[in-house]
């Protein structure tokens, strides 16, 4: 019997233990430790504050622009293969759900040079289908597996291309996913914490990227501490500092020009191409205006640097090397990846497909600190109320289920923890029937415990059959609790969700706490006694 | 102390009095909602936009709304106790809600704001741009300060804001403010100024995303409502699977009723509660039937209602307590809860009441029903009450001898039990 209660008593402490742990860390001060909870309870933007937007990525963009290019390719390739043809052109897909549906159709080649054709479609073009519609005609659809590929490609795209956005901005927490849900491929789901100004976001994302072209005044510095540093502290007049992207750890910074020279908006077109020695290259065309700046500019300035800085960060640092007016290229690019990169940022349509918004949710923070501190007050004045009950009509046993009840919430506390979950208001629906039932619990064993003792059974009998009767029938409520919230987490969306999940959590640790823990402290009590003649309960 | 020691109420035998206050109560409901076409959803489900705005001094409800109808089709709502209202807007095109925000903020500031002058509104924005806004007069003021101390100063202010309900009424209270020195003080009033509105949060759902939420929500219930029928079906017997699915749908349907009699909104944050009031409701009946299935193999010469009556009774402290105390959190909620979660906690706290009354007066009634009219089907007539336990089986599937073996076993499961543990 000691030993038993050795095992049991480890296993419990081996319980608080880990899932203190779990919530709190190691604190060495009082500090420490709310910057542990504060680490590992995820608060939901409901209860922190921020927004949450929901985004439809408009994938017929994306098509129609795949259309286009083979439309271009296509006319190359015929004038190179000496192909007549009348016609080359796209249907106009709308909805994202014609997004697939596009077709190009060639029209118009000489059917002595069908087979020609054929060839060339087969080899040059293997993501479309091609159908003869009559003998001169053709139209190309595509197939699906390079549909559904470009359709992943263009959601990687934009979520790569949004969350570059958002980082810009500083917002280190935020983040953009798939909405999970199985029939919008198409949507977004952006949530930003601590964001109350959607507004501000929302044109950022809509307008393409923030594209400067800087006139370098200092730089690079290892760090920003170090350019402050050589300017005594404080930073001269119309400039500012930007940093280089992170790349394997290392950072520099840039002292520039607050105005820029040229801006995102002044760029006609970029492309990459190999240029001298094989070696590639970013070529950019810019708009009339914006020539005769940039002309001055780099006359004036030929041997000095200039950064390139898209959505607040330095992308390169060419030197200037010679005169630039309309067109010019970017050098010192180390693959033909990177070069595409920079003329994908330098074309600033850095969204693949157009956006449109479906949801938009803010709640300022001090909503959301008043909601969490009104719950929270009512949340514990409740409880203390129960507690008070408990202790009041159960006497020495209230003492059990107490404990029991306060164990329950730290567990389920360090689930979500170690789950790294997030907790929401529909999650503190799921925490507050939680502990109804683990009360409920603990209520039914000592009813029933009562009801034993009436019978007139010995004290420790009247405990067994307590326990074993009430186990059965909590057995059968949280089973079929967690049956429904198997059902509700298979169908339900996000919301629904967080209440299932936290549900089923904090049954899991009542069967713990209101069956195990709260038994072994009973026979604890019994044990030390070899007749019991009362029961405080 | 104990309460309810002993007792031998005759709860079925009152039971008429019951169901006719709920069919009166679900009648009254569903009147309600046919009469108001339908549960009055929040935007979640419906579509549109709710902004959250706080006032300096809060103006008349009605000025609000005269001041915004001109644009918009709005109302308005006043949120008890705080300098606070909510505006939600019935708007279901797609482009009008996207420029929603924009219309009604722009209207509110005409009417109640204060001129701008080229200032920076402090109450906007976030502390990126304020701290843009402050960086070059501050340095041609020459407090200029580094980037680090700057930000950090910004979020003081921005964290002072958020303490006083989202609103810095007077720039003069920043004087508190860690790291405002006068100095910096007189920048930010040269630069900013506190306008006495200011929007504190924001809703904005398309109307097709609300209506797949709508559906997904009203699915998943009845899913789970399908899988906990299942599973009682199968520990107990269907009868009991279905009056617990009844008496929870009954629960619900009042709820919802309340919800449209009250011409409170049905919000995501309400169907949580629905959820939770399912949960109560069901947890409560199986109590009551795990009682009844025990005592139908102690006193199998007794008709099924008096050993209801007397499971009610066994189980009637627990019950009781149990709802009493989840009520008592429930109605700490509502009073001290805030606005946030008022349609929360006014579902928990009718949930509760009508969960816990539900089990003893429709669930339990639905099981002696069912149970004579299986008894009837079979036999033609009346049955003694010792063959009641062979009728019982379900009909399809098992064969007479269905239940009794099953609910046997787990009896004897309990004996194992209790014996392992001595």
């Amino acid at each position: 019997m000691n030993r038993n209660f050795k095992i049991r008593f480890a296993i419990i402490i081996a319980v608080v233990l880990v899932c203190l742990y779990g919530i709190i860390g190691l604190p060495k001060s009082k500090d420490e430790l709310l910057a542990n909870w504060h680490n590992n309870i995820h608060l939901g933007l409901d209860l922190s504050g921020g927004t949450q937007l929901v985004m439809q990525v408009q994938l017929q963009d994306a098509f129609k622009a795949f259309a286009d290019n083979a439309i271009d390719r296509m006319k190359q390739e015929l004038q190179k293969d000496n192909i007549a043809f009348s016609d080359v052109t796209r249907n106009d897909p709308n909805t994202l759900e014609d997004a697939g549906k596009i077709e190009v159709d060639v029209k118009g080649i000489p059917s002595d040079k069908s087979s020609v054709f054929r060839n060339t479609v087969n080899d040059q073009f293997p993501e479309w289908i091609l159908t003869p519609v009559n003998s001169t005609d053709y139209r190309l659809t595509m197939k699906p597996t390079e549909a559904l590929k470009l359709q992943q490609d263009t959601m990687t795209q934009t979520t790569a291309t949004i969350e570059r956005k958002i980082n810009a901005l500083g917002l280190t927490e935020s983040s953009v996913q798939p909405t999970g849900r199985s029939d919008a491929e198409a949507e977004l789901l952006v949530q930003l914490p601590g964001v109350d100004d959607p507004a501000h976001v929302k044109q950022l994302l809509q307008t393409q990227a923030q594209l400067e072209w800087d006139d370098v005044r200092q730089g690079p510095f290892p760090s920003r501490e170090e350019a402050y540093a050589k300017n005594g502290g404080i930073l001269p007049l119309n400039t500012k500092l930007v940093p280089t992207a992170l790349r394997s750890g290392q950072q520099s910074w840039y002292l520039v020009s607050r105005s820029p020279i040229v801006r995102g908006t002044d760029i006609r077109d970029a492309s990459a191409a190999q240029g001298e020695l094989n070696r590639w290259e970013t070529n950019f065309v810019l708009t009339q205006d914006a020539a005769k700046r940039f002309e001055r500019y780099t006359e004036a300035n030929i041997g000095r640097q200039a950064a390139i800085v898209v959505d607040g960060i330095v992308i390169s640092a060419p030197t200037i090397q010679s005169k630039i007016s309309d067109t010019g290229r970017i050098t010192g690019a180390s693959s033909q990846e990177e070069a595409a990169d920079l003329a994908l940022n330098l074309r600033a349509g850095a969204l693949p497909a157009g956006i449109k918004y479906e949801e938009e949710r803010t709640v300022g923070p001090s909503l959301g600190a008043d909601s969490i501190r009104e719950g929270f007050r009512a949340g514990i004045a409740g409880l203390v109320a129960v507690v008070f009950w408990m202790l009041f009509y159960y006497r020495r046993s209230g003492i059990n289920a107490t404990l029991a009840l306060v164990l329950n919430a730290v567990i389920l506390i360090a689930v979500l923890a170690y789950f790294d979950a997030t907790l929401t208001l529909p999650g503190i629906a799921g925490i507050i029937l939680t502990i109804g039932m683990a009360v409920d619990s603990n209520v039914l064993i000592f009813e029933r415990i009562r009801e034993e003792l009436r019978t007139g059974k010995a004290v420790v009998a009247a405990v067994d059959a307590g326990f074993s009767k009430a186990f059965l029938t909590i057995i059968d409520t949280h089973v079929t609790t967690v049956v429904s919230c198997a059902f509700l987490f298979i169908f339900g969306t996000g919301p629904v969700k967080g209440f299932a999940v936290t549900l089923v959590i904090g049954l899991i640790a009542n069967l713990f706490t209101a069956v195990f823990v709260s038994r072994t402290i009973f026979d604890f009590e019994l044990s030390g006694k070899r007749q019991v003649a009362a029961l405080s309960i | 102390m104990e309460l309810f020691k002993n007792t031998d109420y005759d709860f079925l035998g009152k039971k008429w009095p019951f169901i006719i206050l709920s069919l009166i109560l679900t009648v009254a409901g569903l009147v309600s909602l046919a009469v108001k076409g339908g549960p009055r959803y929040g935007i979640d489900f419906r579509g549109g936009a709710l902004i959250t705005v706080s006032f300096a001094q809060r103006p008349p409800v009605d000025k609000v709304r005269a001041a915004l109808s001109a644009k918009l089709p709005v109302e308005v709502q006043e949120v008890s106790g705080q300098a606070e209202d909510i505006i939600g807007i019935d708007v279901r095109e797609d482009a009008a809600l996207q420029s929603a925000r924009q219309n009604i903020v722009s209207a509110l500031t005409t009417h109640f704001g204060q001129p701008a002058n080229g200032k920076y509104n402090i109450n906007a924005g976030g502390a990126a741009a304020l701290a843009d806004r402050l960086r070059d007069p501050l340095q041609a003021a020459s407090v200029g300060l580094p980037d680090q101390q700057l930000n950090n100063v910004v979020a003081n202010i921005m964290e002072y804001r958020k303490q006083h309900s989202g609103l810095i009424r007077n720039l003069d209270d920043l004087r508190s403010v860690q790291g405002v020195t006068p100095q910096v003080l007189n920048v930010i009033r040269q630069q900013c100024y506190a306008d006495t509105v200011a929007v504190v949060g924001t809703e904005v759902v398309g109307p097709k995303i609300g209506a797949e939420l709508q559906r997904k929500a009203i699915l998943a219930v009845l899913y789970a409502l399908g899988g906990m029928l299942v599973y009682i079906a199968f520990r107990f017997e269907w009868i009991y699977g279905a009056a617990a699915v009844i008496a929870v749908f009954h629960d619900t349907i009042i709820t919802l009723g309340f919800f449209s009699l009250f011409n409170k909104e049905i919000s995501l944050t309400v169907v949580a509660a629905l959820l939770t009031l399912v949960g109560y409701s069901m947890n409560d009946t199986i109590v009551t039937f795990d009682r009844v299935r025990e005592n139908l193999k102690i006193m199998r010469r007794e008709p099924l209602e008096t050993i209801i009556n007397k499971s009610v009774n066994q189980t009637l402290s627990r019950t009781v307590l149990t709802s009493g105390l989840t009520l008592l959190t429930a109605l700490a909620l509502l009073a001290f809860g805030g606005q946030v979660l008022n349609g929360f906690s006014f579902a928990l706290v009718w949930g509760i009441i009508f969960g816990t009354y539900s089990s003893v007066f429709i669930a339990s009634p639905i099981v002696i029903f069912g149970q004579k009219v299986l008894e009837n089907r079979k036999r033609g007539g009346a049955v003694p009450a010792a063959a009641r336990k062979e009728v019982a089986a379900p009909p399809p599937a098992a064969p007479k001898s269905g239940p009794a073996p099953k609910t046997g076993a787990s009896k004897e499961g309990a004996r194992r039990g209790a014996a392992k543990v001595k």
